[in-house]
């Protein structure tokens, strides 16, 4: 146990505290000064007022003249459409390289490592741009698109997904698809006389494609009419860049976590199980993985929080997220620095809280439990 | 997938390795790619993947490419074009810093070169010192040679320092700053004192939970709001100080790591020889704890080193915005790949070679203890 601080430390601290709010002070009144010589007080309500740009890009309607509050709301929604798309790929991605990079194949280790190196040791932005200009924008035009595989067609002005036109029906019947599907993992847990129903309750997700289909009225194939393609959902370049760039880099950062993971299982686990009579696969999902994920998770909550953040990178590519039309457009129209700023910090910090709550709350219930 | 974990590196067997280094190579295959049906259809996958992949690639990068000529007239259409970047070599490098001047950044990069290499060898006496040179002789010295204005040098502009020279320049400085920042907030985090802590906390958890981009436009619009009237700080040092200010955040979580680490019972030796609690910190605790973060604090610099590209976004010409500068200009137009590759490279080799160092260090803590 070490000392207790002096009584002059404890005095000394308040002395700290109340420097720091004098500084503060200096600092605010030289800002309200300022501010009042440009006669711009400091306030939020211009929020309410109308805003005159357009978001090429948004998940909601958006008419140019809809308030700025409307318009966070678009670019909160934005930010947060590529922050998960880009956490679901880095996850997988990282899994897989993860994985490889265990793999008793030379040729498939070494890849694995040359990716994880080469994609760490180069900047992001650099990254996100090189996927925008190098990449997509070598791209044919419209009318030499490149067709994919399920009708997806790949162009200079991105990926073309073919859409569901829904029908009358869709409004009743989607919902009890939905159910159906989201019942499945509770259904799975019910026991009939002691026996859990298991993969039998699988058969629900078949059951739940007839509703659906119910409510599908036609394909909406996207199609070359003229100059450009009609139909299907437009998937704009800008987003398909920022997405690779995120998911690339946090997939290599997440690969040496998944890496150091599996290894930190004690190899003694392995070889109980195998003894114990247990099939490889059954070695992998019930004795390592489970181990492994408790080790995993703390890094990879400060990788998701990273992917969230560097999400603002998104202005390099003119993606219309958080950072870009807030602190491009938004600034440029209203002139309010400070109140621009104090958003897009409280919006980054709530989200992160957020997600690191969530993040918190998983690792709780799969922690080990000390008994 | 249960192959793959299965393979958890497997101890090279040499028990029945044969003498001929054919039959011992033919061994080395059959082990490392076809020692499995799985194995093997992996391998397959692989090799086809490469040979459709790499011929065209070598194609493009090396033997259909050109790098002499001094115009783009100089290119073939299918290959690529490094004379673009053979030519504006001095911009990416230098910025538009003035070309009959180029020797003083180079001497100040000797210099660094030279003040940092007792500072990361092995074995050095007098450690403490050499770190004390390189932040304050060093830095003396390189705004003389790099800004000048006196002593006979003739002053450049900040406005004029740019490329790969600016990155470098930025990441010391943030280092330099957030280094000693990052050990106080630190210190602070662990603190007995209830005030000193929640400030520190807060300090932390706020910085890191705001994206650098933000961190770095406040500095470009929102610092001079705060400055009284007439008062203007350098562009260039606004950004550093935004730097300084953002990575002494992380610096701080990565040196209370290692102070965590320091065995508690060398505090209590300290403690009841009778040393003050500064002393104990200074002379017990803080050389331990430094020592064994020295990896992390390598990372660290890998990240913010990577991090300085930013400055592309509100305005300051680094290597990137050099490179994307270079790409605007319409006899060079259509070499974006080069120009990307080539400064993804340059990064590369820097980060690659101080992570490289970072981890023989690491290896080497691991083996003293």
């Amino acid at each position: 146990m070490t000392r207790r601080p002096s009584a002059r430390a404890r005095a000394a601290q308040w002395l700290l505290l109340a420097a720091l709010l004098a500084v503060a002070w200096i600092l605010g009144s030289e800002a309200a000064a300022n501010m009042s010589r440009r006669h711009a007080g400091f306030g939020f309500g211009f929020l309410a007022e109308s805003a005159n740009f357009d978001i090429p890009f948004r998940l909601i309607t958006w008419n140019v003249g809809d308030t700025y509050a409307r318009a966070l709301l678009v670019c909160i929604l934005n930010t947060l459409l590529v922050s998960a798309m880009s956490i679901v790929a880095a996850t997988l991605l990282g899994l897989v390289v993860g994985i490889m990079r265990l793999s008793a194949n030379w040729l498939v280790r070494n890849i694995a490592l040359g990716f994880i190196e080469l994609v760490r040791n180069t900047p992001q932005l650099v990254q996100i741009i090189f996927w925008y200009v190098a990449v997509l924008q070598t791209l044919p035009g419209p009318r030499q698109s490149i067709l994919l595989p399920g009708g997806t067609l790949l162009n200079i002005r991105g990926f073309y997904l073919p859409s569901i036109a829904a029908n009358d029906l869709a409004g009743t019947t989607w919902p009890i698809a939905l159910i159906l599907v989201v019942a499945t993992p509770f259904v799975w847990r019910i026991r009939l006389r002691d026996f859990p129903l298991g993969a039998k309750s699988l058969l629900l997700l078949p059951l739940a494609v007839l509703p659906f289909a119910a409510g599908v009225d036609h394909m909406d194939w996207p199609q070359l009419r003229g100059f450009n393609i009609a139909g299907g959902v437009q998937v704009v370049p800008e987003l398909v860049a920022l997405w690779a760039g995120l998911s690339i880099y946090g997939a290599a950062f997440i690969a040496e976590i998944v890496r150091a993971a599996l290894l930190s299982v004690h190899r003694g686990q392995r070889e109980a199980a195998l003894s114990l009579g247990l099939k490889p696969r059954q070695v992998l999902s019930k004795i390592i993985l489970p181990q492994a994920l408790r080790v995993m998770i703390p890094p990879m909550t400060s990788q998701y929080l990273n992917i969230i953040k560097s999400s603002s990178l998104g202005a390099a590519v003119a993606y219309p997220e958080l950072f870009q039309i807030f602190a491009g457009t938004v600034l440029q129209q209203t002139a309010r620095e400070t109140e621009t700023m104090v958003i897009l910090m409280a919006v980054f910090l709530s989200i992160n809280l957020a997600a690191s709550a969530l993040m918190n709350l998983y690792n709780r219930r799969v922690a080990l439990v000390a008994r | 997938m249960s192959e793959a974990t299965a393979g958890r590196q497997v101890p090279v067997q040499h028990n029945f390795a044969p003498g001929t280094p054919g039959a011992r190579a033919v061994d080395w295959i059959k082990r490392n790619l076809f020692s499995s049906l799985f194995n093997t259809l992996l391998s397959l996958a692989v090799l086809t993947a490469a040979i459709l992949i790499l011929p065209p690639l070598i194609r493009w990068a090396v033997t259909h490419a050109t790098i002499s000529g001094v115009s783009r007239a100089a290119c073939t259409d299918d290959g690529s074009c490094w004379t673009f970047i053979r030519m504006r070599l001095p911009l990416f490098f230098y910025g538009r810093y003035p070309s009959n001047e180029y020797w003083r950044v180079d001497l100040a990069f000797v210099l660094l070169v030279a003040f940092c290499i007792p500072v990361l060898r092995e074995q050095v006496r007098h450690r403490l010192l050499y770190v004390v040179l390189l932040f304050t002789a060093f830095p003396a010295l390189a705004v003389w040679l790099l800004s000048g204005g006196f002593l006979g040098l003739d002053y450049v502009d900040t406005n004029l320092w740019g490329g790969l020279m600016l990155d470098v320049i930025i990441s010391f400085v943030t280092v330099a700053g957030s280094l000693p920042l990052g050990i106080l907030l630190a210190f602070g985090r662990r603190s007995r004192l209830p005030v000193v802590r929640i400030l520190s906390v807060c300090y932390i958890e706020l910085w890191r939970g705001v994206p650098l981009l933000t961190v770095l436009f406040m500095s470009a619009v929102l610092l001079p709001l705060f400055l009284p009237q007439g008062v203007s700080i350098d562009r260039l040092l606004r950004a550093m100080v935004a730097l300084i200010l953002f990575n002494a955040a992380y610096m701080a979580e990565v040196v209370r790591g290692g102070l965590q680490g320091v065995d508690a019972g060398q505090e209590e030796a300290a403690d009841s020889l009778g040393l003050r609690w500064w002393q104990t910190q200074a002379f017990i605790v803080l050389p331990q704890a430094l020592r064994i973060v020295l990896p992390g604090i390598i990372n660290t610099v890998v990240d913010l080193f990577k991090d300085t590209t930013l400055v592309t976004i509100i305005g300051l010409y680094d290597l990137l915005g050099a490179v994307e500068q270079a790409l605007k200009d319409p006899p060079w137009l259509g070499f974006a790949t080069e120009g990307y590759v080539f400064s993804a490279a340059v990064f590369f080799v820097c980060c690659y070679a101080l992570s490289a160092y970072g981890r023989s260090m690491e290896r080497r803590l691991a083996k003293g203890q």
